[in-house]
């Protein structure tokens, strides 16, 4: 009872915070609305009994994505009445759209319902009684090891390429050039000066 | 009893949300990539479903992958916004056929 309960709340705000985040007419309240929906859509996880997704998804989407996204809308000086000028012609195309997509899923659910389509072996079959993260990471260090290292790998890049994008030098700052400096000798540097006593010296 | 069906349908109407929201907001990239997070948080929901239904830990395993690909991806894309935007002083997706070199 209570588990129906929790689904039709969390599958509720899922869905309007994402129509929210889509619809907002300032992206700093999109940004909030889609915070909202990936809280929603990790409890919806926790109710399927992914508890390290759910944890995932709010480390990783509320806290680095999300907070990515709002840095970015903050930080550009953006006139964004500017963008809702054209909305109100895109909609109905938009709409369309939507209608049709959603209704090719429904048909594709209905076809598959009709039977004709086999679902394959397990591949890593679950096991009662053994606790989620520990099934999860057995698979993620053994059978799938490479993949994850692939996906380390996509992070790396990812952050290697969103660093050079973005870094900017600026001109007239003072930095220290080391080759110079280790092939500076002292005798180009220093020079020996023996002047007679009473005279200034000239250099 | 919730059954997967139920979660297969909150999965599709945050997808279609998703593409709806790539059309409304044509003009503005900032919400064009998070609509694109909204499909990858869908597809992610439609993972972890079947991989609850079905009995199978792989569905979860790749879920993480697929979180790993739209982080990246989000950074890569901001960031790209972001010298885009110092370049021109708009993010209007309209001059991005403009982005030579």
């Amino acid at each position: 009872m209570i588990q129906t309960f929790a689904f039709y709340l969390f599958a509720t705000f899922v869905i309007a915070s994402g129509a929210l985040t889509v619809m907002s007419r300032n992206p700093v309240h999109s940004v909030l609305w889609l915070i909202l929906a990936f809280f929603n859509a990790a409890g919806l996880m926790l109710i399927l009994g992914a508890e390290f997704i759910a944890m995932l998804l709010i480390i990783v989407y509320v806290g680095a994505v999300a907070v990515l996204f709002l840095f970015v809308v903050m930080m550009l000086d953006i006139d964004f009445a500017a963008f809702r000028a054209g909305v109100a012609r895109y909609w109905p195309f938009g709409l369309v759209l939507a209608v049709v997509l959603l209704a090719e899923i429904g048909f594709a659910v209905l076809a598959r319902q009709s039977g004709g389509i086999d679902i394959a072996a397990r591949a890593a079959p679950t096991v009662a009684g053994k606790p989620n993260i520990e099934a999860l990471g057995e698979f993620m260090f053994t059978r799938y090891l490479y993949v994850f290292e692939a996906a380390g790998l996509v992070l790396l890049v990812a952050m290697i390429g969103a660093i050079v994008l973005t870094h900017r030098r600026r001109g007239g700052g003072k930095g220290q050039n080391i080759d110079r400096q280790v092939r500076r000798r002292p005798q180009d540097a220093v020079r020996n000066m023996n002047p007679a006593s009473g005279a200034g010296i000239e250099l | 009893m919730i059954g997967l069906g139920h979660y297969l349908a909150v999965a599709a109407v945050l997808f279609v949300l998703g593409v709806f929201g790539i059309f409304l907001n044509r003009k503005n990239i900032i919400v064009i990539l998070m609509a694109i997070e909204l499909i990858l948080l869908s597809v992610n929901i439609n993972l972890v479903a079947f991989s609850a239904y079905l009995g199978d830990m792989v569905g979860q395993v790749f879920a993480m992958f697929v979180l790993t690909v739209a982080a990246g991806e989000a950074a890569i894309g901001l960031a790209i916004l972001v010298i885009y935007f110092r370049g021109r002083g708009t993010i209007d997706v309209e001059d991005v056929n403009r982005m030579h070199g």
